[in-house]
């Protein structure tokens, strides 16, 4: 029931790829205007690079949320949804699972072709894309509440950025900051156990609350 | 046993209706009548428990469907006036989705048989978005031929369907109330159901 609502997305992000593509594109492009506008500094490049890197990475998910659930809502989808004998929460978690492996998963797999514009040695590519890795699900987690509250909204995709970035700042500091540990040669297990933290609560509590939200939208 | 007592709905500032009774046992049709804006709508997403009644209860089995949400939810099939398909999927897929969400997954011969039933032969494997809407029509209403539910909410299942596929329904519709089924439907269309129990609730 659970892998029928990740098949059917992962299908339908198949069958209109433009939409996982925009997204990935909109990750590079973002990335990598920084070192073409700031010039070849080496070292402000590779200080600038985790910060960069993450902000791109939170924007890139934030396009994508309007359409978590707003395709499902005009097509009636969600009222069967709601109207199923599984449990909503877990429906939504299996959304939000198919949202990550269609727009996290790509950015993960791009980041440490990008770092390498910014020059970062081999360890920090690897702790930003384990960073990411981490980060990515709890950014789709948080913005599954905010789609599901401006769901049907007119200017729902503004609103939507306006109460989702905040939430992604925690992400934002730790991911960055263990990038940032990791080149002055401090531990950075620290931030990347902070950030699994945060999947965990975010795991256990954003399905909930996105699913009462969205019985609200939709009465 | 579905049961509505003293059901009333507020829309903004406008009351749709008040003190709606009605109860419907094992194989009868309820036929939900009434003009354009009557609220006929809004009183069956209340049944599906999609929103609540601004007053008034409405119980499955003697209890208040807030209650024993999974097990009411596990014997109703809602289908709407928006069709829960997917432009992009084929019938075939289409179908195999909505019944799983509905809690019965069956297997592609399953799903094929089902089409072919419902007149769609030949169409399986289109994507639904080439379809004509009495085509999509008849994709939605194939989850009534899988899904061995008991009670099923109907808003306005024969639009847009012609005249064999109306035959088809109807004809649906009665071996269901004969198997002991329970019907909540409205129609604008006259309807020749032969059943023991039809039941009108016109709402003003």
């Amino acid at each position: 029931m659970f892998f029928w609502i990740i098949k059917r997305d992962l299908l339908l992000a198949m069958r209109r790829r433009s939409d996982v593509l925009t997204t990935l594109f909109f990750f590079v492009i973002v990335v990598s205007l920084f070192p073409l506008s700031v010039g070849p500094e080496m070292n402000l490049l590779r200080t600038m690079a985790p910060g960069v890197v993450w902000v791109a990475a939170l924007l890139a998910s934030m396009l994508s949320l309007g359409r978590m659930f707003a395709n499902d809502y005009i097509d009636g989808t969600l009222e069967q949804m709601l109207v199923s004998p599984q449990s909503l929460s877990m429906l939504v978690l299996g959304k939000v699972i198919a949202h990550w492996l269609v727009t996290g998963v790509p950015l993960v797999l791009m980041a440490p072709v990008l770092g390498i514009q910014y020059d970062l040695p081999g360890d920090a590519l690897l702790v930003l894309t384990a960073a990411l890795l981490l980060g990515t699900p709890v950014l789709s987690l948080i913005g599954a509440i905010g789609a599901a509250l401006t769901l049907g909204l007119r200017g729902g995709g503004v609103l939507v950025s306006l109460l989702v970035l905040p939430l992604y700042i925690p992400v934002l500091i730790f991911g960055a900051g263990a990038v940032e540990a990791n080149m002055s040669g401090i531990a950075f297990d620290a931030h990347l156990s902070l950030i699994g933290a945060f999947l965990l609560v975010s795991g256990v509590f954003a399905p909930w609350a996105a699913a009462s939200s969205l019985r609200v939208s939709l009465e | 046993m579905l049961q509505g007592v003293n059901l009333a709905c507020v829309r903004g500032e406008r009351e749709l209706f008040r003190d709606v009774n009605f109860s419907l046992a094992a194989g009868s049709l309820l036929q939900v009548r009434g003009p354009n804006g009557s609220g006929k709508t809004s009183l069956l997403r209340m049944l599906c428990g999609l929103s609540n009644p601004a007053r008034g209860e409405i119980r499955w089995n003697g209890q208040s469907i807030r209650s024993g949400s999974e097990e009411y939810y596990a014997s109703l099939t809602y289908i709407g006036h928006l069709s829960g398909t997917k432009d992009d999927l084929t019938a075939l897929e289409n179908l195999q989705i909505s019944s799983a969400l509905a809690g019965f997954e069956i297997t592609e011969v399953q799903a094929v048989a089902a089409l072919r039933q419902i007149g769609l032969k030949g169409r399986e494997l289109l994507p639904v978005k080439v379809l004509s809407q009495g085509q999509r029509r008849r994709v939605v209403l194939a989850r009534l031929l899988v899904c061995k539910t008991i009670l099923w909410i109907l808003d306005e299942p024969l639009v847009a369907l012609d005249v064999a596929a109306v035959g088809l329904i109807q004809n649906l519709l009665e071996q269901h109330l004969q198997q002991g089924g329970m019907i909540v439907m409205t129609t604008h269309q006259e309807i020749d159901i032969n059943a023991a129990a039809i039941t009108q609730l016109q709402l003003n």
